[in-house]
């Protein structure tokens, strides 16, 4: 991997992915040896939007590198309150850091941001647009689980504002992934990202309104909360909801070898009672977090990402 | 050279709609209609003393109904050409010195845009207050922020930041 940022997982070829992979799982197997590899640096954690296993997990990751974080905190303590520009925020904290994480309800501000640094960047989710380090530890779950290439896959939910969606949805596109989207009309993939994975070649790209009609093929399901604040009124989204959420009854009609993942959190999208199935790899999912982005940080704070590993 | 340029250019044209012009550019086979966005793209609003004629929905050969521009005094740069292409992909341009147009050239489309449209999307970091530029690219059919990656593909005119 050979890249100052980390913006969107379009600029992510299967080779980079294939490479923080298998470092990744280098990390996981002994996190030891790079228990002291950035004792000297420092991270900014630059949250304006609220996030637990995201930025719980950058502070995780850092520290198991033998680093340390510094914390904007939240946006009503911090100068942005005083109505200081994020292109202001970045260049201040650039000053006191080795590399930045940035979360923002923006679309486009990392990318925006990332123009005025020369640390390396990393984007931890901007509005409805990318998170390409989910997609990375998503990725790593699924590599885990099922195997990337012929694969069959469900993405059901929120598809429209789900940038997990949309950063996972270019990221597969890389592999043979036979690729289905299942959501109400209302909440379907953006037109935008319909046109780079019809540009991107091979991509094999289907949407659906019912999970019944792909469920039994899945290798896996990706579930995402539908999110009842984007519905312009109760009855709407009540009609729809109870369309898309898993249980131990739906799952009947799957694969004995189907992985159910969810980029967390959820709310009532997957029953508890899943939980304890064979099926459910949420939690290992959330896990997997640290050490992908112990490998991404590893690699970014090394000369821009250009390190050996 | 269009059969129009000359039937509007010719000082003894009856038709004659707009007068000829010493030194400047002229913009010929604009869209109908789009001549005000045109002068919006070219950040032309006559507050600065320009001296501008404009010509709209004409007849013409090429395109039924056609509009026509005329700046007196400026030369268009390249740059300021490559983006009327967005409103105005038929256009052509006319660089005139002393009453002869010495230059006539096509617009061609950019691969992108810097500074000339607002982002239509109320999400897009761009539409926030920060110190950046807008920066589209040019698609086939449309244009693309390069920040939201939203894409516009109807009345790009609307977008024009004037």
């Amino acid at each position: 991997m050979r890249h100052d940022h980390l913006i969107t997982s379009k600029q992510l070829s299967r080779a980079d992915i294939e490479r923080v992979l298998d470092y990744a799982a280098e990390i996981d197997a002994d996190p030891s040896a790079v228990a002291d590899r950035h004792a000297d640096k420092l991270l900014g954690l630059l949250f304006f939007e609220p996030s637990t296993r995201t930025k719980m997990s950058f502070e995780t990751a850092m520290k198991r590198l033998g680093g340390d974080v510094v914390d904007m905190g939240s946006v009503e303590s911090s100068s942005v309150k005083k109505g200081e520009t994020l292109a202001d925020t970045v260049r201040v904290i650039e000053g006191y850091t080795d590399a930045l994480v940035l979360r923002h309800p923006k679309q486009g501000a990392p990318a925006m941001a990332s123009e005025f640094v020369d640390v390396p960047l990393l984007n931890a989710g901007d509005g409805a647009g990318h998170h390409p380090t989910q997609t990375m530890l998503d990725l790593y779950t699924i590599r885990e689980n099922a195997g990337l290439d012929d694969l069959t896959i469900g993405i059901m939910g929120d598809l429209k504002y789900g940038r997990t969606v949309h950063s996972l949805a270019y990221a597969l596109s890389n592999f043979d992934a036979r690729q289905h989207f299942i959501s109400p009309e209302s909440l379907q993939l953006p037109r935008e990202v319909v046109y780079d994975l019809h540009q991107q070649e091979g991509a094999q790209v289907r949407e659906h309104e019912a999970i019944d009609e792909v469920l039994p093929s899945l290798d896996v399901l990706y579930v995402t909360r539908i999110q009842r604040e984007r519905f312009p009124d109760e009855n709407e989204y009540q009609q729809v909801a109870g369309e898309y959420q898993i249980d131990v009854d739906t799952l009947e009609a799957a694969s004995d070898d189907l992985t159910v993942m969810h980029p967390l959190p959820r709310v009532d999208e997957i029953a508890p009672e899943v939980d304890e199935t064979d099926h459910a790899a949420y939690f290992e999912q959330a896990h997997n977090g640290v050490p992908v982005r112990m490998a991404l940080l590893d690699l970014l704070l090394r000369e821009g990402g250009d390190g050996d590993e | 050279m269009s059969d129009d340029h000359d039937h509007h250019d010719d000082a003894d044209d009856h038709e004659l709609r707009v007068s000829k012009i010493r030194n400047g550019t002229v913009i010929d086979h604009v869209r109908g209609g789009q001549a005000l966005n045109v002068l919006a793209i070219l950040g032309i609003d006559g507050s600065e003393g320009e001296e501008v004629s404009v010509g709209m929905n004409v007849p013409s050969d090429r395109l039924a109904r056609k509009d026509i521009v005329k700046v007196e005094g400026r030369e268009l740069s390249q740059d300021e050409v490559d983006v009327l292409s967005l409103i105005a992909p038929d256009a052509t341009i006319n660089i005139v010195r002393d009453y002869e147009v010495i230059e006539k050239h096509r617009v061609e489309r950019p691969d992108v845009v810097t500074g000339v449209l607002s982002c239509p999307n109320p999400g897009c970091i761009t539409t926030a207050g920060e110190p950046v530029t807008s920066r589209f690219e040019v698609l086939d059919d449309g244009v693309r922020c390069t920040y939201c990656e939203t894409i516009v593909r109807e009345d790009i005119a609307s977008l024009i930041d004037t």
